[in-house]
């Protein structure tokens, strides 16, 4: 492991254009994620969750403030530099799932190979390894209308994890499952954090949160607490 | 990316089909409307080569009799002798007196009407027209008027069949008649009637022993061919002068005899027959547009109605070339299905049209390339702007969009 950050967030702010004036969604975050940090965001709804893990994917920008991604400022890199960032290093699964309505559960889950430029055989074994993982094999013919939305949630994790990302950024990726199968992602998660992975995890369950290390708490738009819970596995 | 474009075409099969039609619909205007106009040239100018170049036609001039004058070709003011003058000046090819008419031809137990024309061997070489069994008559054949006669193609067949026509004997209006050659396969004139449907014999025997006259000697008409197209203005001059004089026509006087310049009517023929193609390719081309224009509309609403699958594709790292080609890649796969079933209903729609009416159509390499190359720059230029507008989408606003 090397001594640069993954995530270095300094002077943070994001505010939205609302029919009422400017909303600061989020205001002066610093945050630093070490690689290997297994990171639980908590906090009430609206207190800026999602706004924060859609800055760290680099899917939005801050207003103010720098974010690092591995020691390079993401403000300076062009779309198709992001573009990558967001192919190969960093893993999202959405609050909302965001499948494609129209494909079926294994080309959902292939479609981050297409934009890596891996040849459709090689992309739909990989399809098909991760929807075992996540116990969706016998649906891989299915569409995203004709399973639950448990089962969305998994492929949406299988789809963010076909890349095999450095970092994992998900957004209350057990909010829709049942305590049991949220456990079995959350085996998942640990797996796949002992091999490496950083993970940044949104939840409301304190069962959940329970899983990382560190606990992250939002309020307004502010970080109000920051601690460690369990101890880096070795 | 190909069956990307597949699958999105096929969620909305219906729409996809609509668009299309509207590139089929232009694609096979252009090569029907191409088809048509080429064909019409085509056959224009094979009438025109048929005609014989550089030519004019003399007619002889309104007579008054007791007050009443005949038109262009009434009287009979030119002579053979006039043709045999006009034939001796510069820059002159051929003059051949004419006199034309039509009569009953019998041979064995067949009999035929056929038109017959009086002239000299002049009018052969005028016409461009070889004899291509047999030989033509000559010059002496016109001096003593022989009863022999060059026949057409049709003619031919109607009367002979399968017999060899040369050295048979025919009966035009009971005088019997030698045939002598067979004329070489003429097409359709100018008019639009079949030019080897006829019987040439010498003017001098067409006068004295088939129609008779009252004017001996006398013609409605001359056909005059210069050596070059560039003479003919010179020719011109120098022909009416020389008549002008001939007849004694006082300066101021009108003259008793006209002069057509048949390769400018000729020409002029082709010229509006390319405007015509020129005009129909045009205005479908139009359609064509159209199609394209539809093209556009259909692939804004696409991307519109796709935001959010655009900006989820982003999110998992698709770059702006990606998207631009997926799109463009839909747009172009519309127009090129569109003008390839275009092509089949055009080509079809020519062949209908020329089985119908016998109308000549032409489908050329060219007229194919042309549609289908126009086809692609269609697809690629209606489908750049909604496809760049698809791939310049800011991600995050994307994905909110519902
Ligand atoms: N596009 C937007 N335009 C304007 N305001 C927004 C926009 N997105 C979020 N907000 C506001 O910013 C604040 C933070 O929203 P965010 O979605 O980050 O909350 P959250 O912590 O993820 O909530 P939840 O737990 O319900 O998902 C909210 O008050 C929300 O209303
Ligand atoms: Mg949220």
């Amino acid at each position: 492991m090397t001594n640069t950050a993954v995530i270095r967030i300094e002077g943070l702010s994001k505010s939205y254009q609302t029919s009422a004036g400017l909303f600061p969604a989020l205001n002066d975050v610093n945050l630093t994620i070490m690689p290997g940090e297994f990171v639980a965001v908590m906090g009430p709804s609206g207190s800026g969750k999602s706004t924060f893990m859609n800055i760290l994917g680099c899917l939005d920008a801050p207003t103010v403030g720098s974010y690092a991604l591995d020691g390079r400022p993401v403000a300076s890199l062009d779309r198709d530099e992001l573009a990558l960032l967001r192919n190969r290093t960093i893993g999202f699964v959405f609050q909302g799932f965001n499948l494609l309505q129209r494909m079926s559960l294994r080309d959902n889950v292939a479609l981050p190979l297409i934009y890596s430029g891996i040849e459709l055989a090689e992309r739909q074994k990989r399809a098909d390894e991760m929807l075992a993982k996540v116990g969706l094999s016998d649906k891989a013919d299915s569409l995203p209308n004709q399973i639950s939305g448990g089962q969305q949630q998994r492929v949406a994790i299988a789809r963010a994890l076909i890349n095999k990302p450095r970092l994992l950024l998900a957004d209350e990726p057990t909010g829709n499952l049942d305590s049991r199968t949220g456990e079995e992602i959350m085996a998942l998660f640990d797996a796949l954090n002992s091999e490496g992975i950083t993970i940044v995890l949104v939840t409301h369950e304190a069962d959940i949160a329970r899983h990382a290390q560190r606990q992250v708490h939002f309020h307004d738009g502010r970080i109000i607490s920051d601690e460690l819970t369990r101890e880096i596995a070795a | 990316m190909l069956g990307e474009a597949w699958r999105a075409m096929g969620a909305n099969r219906m729409r996809t089909i609509l668009t299309m039609l509207g590139m089929v619909i232009g694609v096979g205007a252009v090569v029907l409307m191409m088809s048509i106009g080429q064909g019409a040239q085509y056959a224009i100018k094979q009438t025109i080569s048929a005609m014989g170049s550089n030519l004019f036609i003399l007619l002889s001039g309104s007579t008054s009799a007791g007050g009443v004058r005949s038109g262009h070709g009434g009287g009979y003011t030119l002579t053979i002798s006039d043709a045999d003058a006009i034939a001796e000046l510069p820059g002159v090819q051929a003059a051949a007196p004419i006199h034309p008419g039509s009569a009953q031809v019998v041979y064995g137990p067949n009999n035929w009407n056929t038109s017959v024309i009086g002239s000299t061997p002049a009018y052969l070489d005028a016409r461009a027209w070889p004899v291509v069994s047999g030989s033509a008559f000559t010059a002496s054949d016109v001096r003593s008027a022989t009863r022999v006669a060059l026949i057409g193609q049709t003619t031919a067949q109607n009367l002979f069949g399968d017999e060899d026509p040369v050295g048979k004997t025919l009966r035009i209006r009971q005088s019997p008649f030698t045939v002598l050659g067979v004329l070489a396969l003429k097409g359709q004139g100018m008019d639009g009637r079949d030019q080897d449907d006829s019987i040439i014999i010498p003017i001098t025997t067409a006068q004295r022993n088939v129609f008779g006259t009252q004017f001996p000697g006398s013609v409605r008409m001359v056909m005059v061919q210069t050596t070059t197209q560039e003479v003919m203005p010179e020719a011109e001059l120098s022909m009416t002068a020389l008549l002008r004089q001939r007849h004694r026509i006082r300066e101021g006087q009108d003259s008793d005899f006209s002069l057509r310049n048949l390769t400018a009517v000729a020409d002029s023929a082709a010229e509006s027959t390319r405007v015509m193609s020129l005009l129909l390719g045009a205005i479908a081309s139009v359609s064509l547009l159209v199609g394209g224009i539809g093209i556009m509309n259909i692939m804004l609403v696409s991307v519109t109605e796709r935001t959010r699958e655009i900006g989820i594709r982003m999110a998992i790292g698709a770059r702006e070339r990606d998207i631009l080609l997926q799109f463009l890649l839909e747009a172009i796969i519309i127009s090129v299905v569109g003008c390839f079933i275009g092509l089949l209903l055009g080509i079809g729609g020519a062949l209908l049209t020329h089985t119908l009416t016998g109308t000549m159509v032409i489908i050329s390499g060219s007229s194919v390339l042309v549609a289908f190359s126009v086809a692609a720059t269609v697809g690629i230029f209606f489908g750049y702007y909604p496809a760049r507008k698809a791939a310049r989408l800011d991600p995050i606003e994307a994905l909110r969009y519902q």
